[in-house]
């Protein structure tokens, strides 16, 4: 079948392939053939539009996690130093 | 999602595809701040703190030898930015100028130490190594060579309560800090303290190839292990 394809159908990509395009996927940093070829696999892969999902609620769970707690102790002595800094004249 | 050129000169900052030249005028989160910061509002200068002291910490870190001293140095910087509040002349955000100050310090204190390592040393960690592990796609003598063997199952299944529960988040912070020093620093900034592809470029030196390599592959490993943690559940789902 690959041989007769029509010309304008985009290339083929595998499996391996595809998952290490995911992320310039996301950043919309795919040239257009790759981008055309990643969007076509998706239409005919259930295992990789699964790990599409899969890096999309990575990338989400990721983001979900908190930024350390900031010590208390050291913001007060800041904001100490502010004070006396912004009373200076 | 295209390749975006940008040449339309315009003050705000359209989303970047990847990293690029930032125009010096951009649209700060900190702007608002930064005028009641000069106005001495303490609750404004609280704010700032919370927002970047983590990060701060963390940035430290690469280039001296210890927590206390990366404490230090952030101290140091913030005590840095209180004085240098009215000569700070809005060319670059307030976010920028702060890391700047903080890289600066830092650099000088490692350099002392003598734990000066430049972060493109550690930048390739990790740089060929496939995203899924090859055994879960068919070999040559496959029918299909290079398609799954073993396909990943899909998480739809799963109850958003579950997925983020603070034992799933637990295991995805744990899973980070596993990560070679690079792949760590890259995925906290872009994806905890949401980052973009320039800024993070910015701050470690890196080019936005090697900046997506480093994101990609600490997400791709993240992703294992939230793999293999929710295996059970979706299998019974």
């Amino acid at each position: 079948m690959k041989f007769f394809s029509l010309r304008r159908r985009p290339r083929d990509l595998d499996c391996n392939e595809f998952v290490e395009l995911v992320t310039d996927y996301f950043e919309g940093v795919l040239p257009d053939p790759e981008h055309r070829a990643f969007e076509h696999h998706l239409t005919e892969c259930e295992g990789c539009t699964a790990y599409l999902q899969q890096m999309r609620e990575t990338k989400r769970l990721t983001g979900a996690l908190r930024a350390d707690d900031v010590p208390a102790e050291g913001v007060d002595e800041l904001l100490a130093a502010f004070r006396s800094y912004q009373g200076r004249a | 999602m295209k390749l975006q050129t940008r040449a339309a000169p315009t003050l705000v900052r359209a989303a970047p595809p990847g990293c690029s030249v930032a125009p010096a005028v951009t649209l700060d989160p900190d702007a608002e701040l930064l005028a009641r910061l000069r106005r001495g509002d303490e609750r404004a200068f609280r704010t700032l703190v919370e927002r970047h002291h983590s990060a701060l910490l963390r940035v430290a870190l690469w280039h001296v030898r210890d927590r206390q001293a990366a404490e230090e140095v952030v101290q140091e910087t913030w005590l840095a930015v209180i004085q240098g509040l009215d000569r700070f002349e809005g060319r670059s955000t307030l976010k920028t100028w702060l890391f700047r100050i903080l890289t600066n310090r830092a650099k000088t204190r490692g350099e002392r130490e003598a734990r000066s390592v430049p972060f493109s040393a550690v930048a390739d960690d990790g740089d060929d190594e496939p995203a899924v592990s090859a055994d879960r796609f068919q070999g040559p003598d496959g029918q299909y060579p290079g398609h799954w063997a073993a396909p990943p199952a899909t998480w739809e299944t799963l109850p958003d309560v579950r997925l983020l529960s603070q034992e799933t988040l637990r295991l995805v912070a744990d899973a980070i800090e596993l990560l070679p020093l690079a792949q760590r620093s890259v995925i906290r900034l872009r994806d905890i303290e949401g980052w973009d592809a320039d800024e993070v470029c910015d701050l470690l030196g890196l080019s936005h190839g090697n900046q997506r390599v480093l994101l990609h592959r600490a997400r791709s490993k993240v992703r294992a292990a939230l793999e293999r943690y929710l295996a059970d559940e979706v299998i019974s789902a």
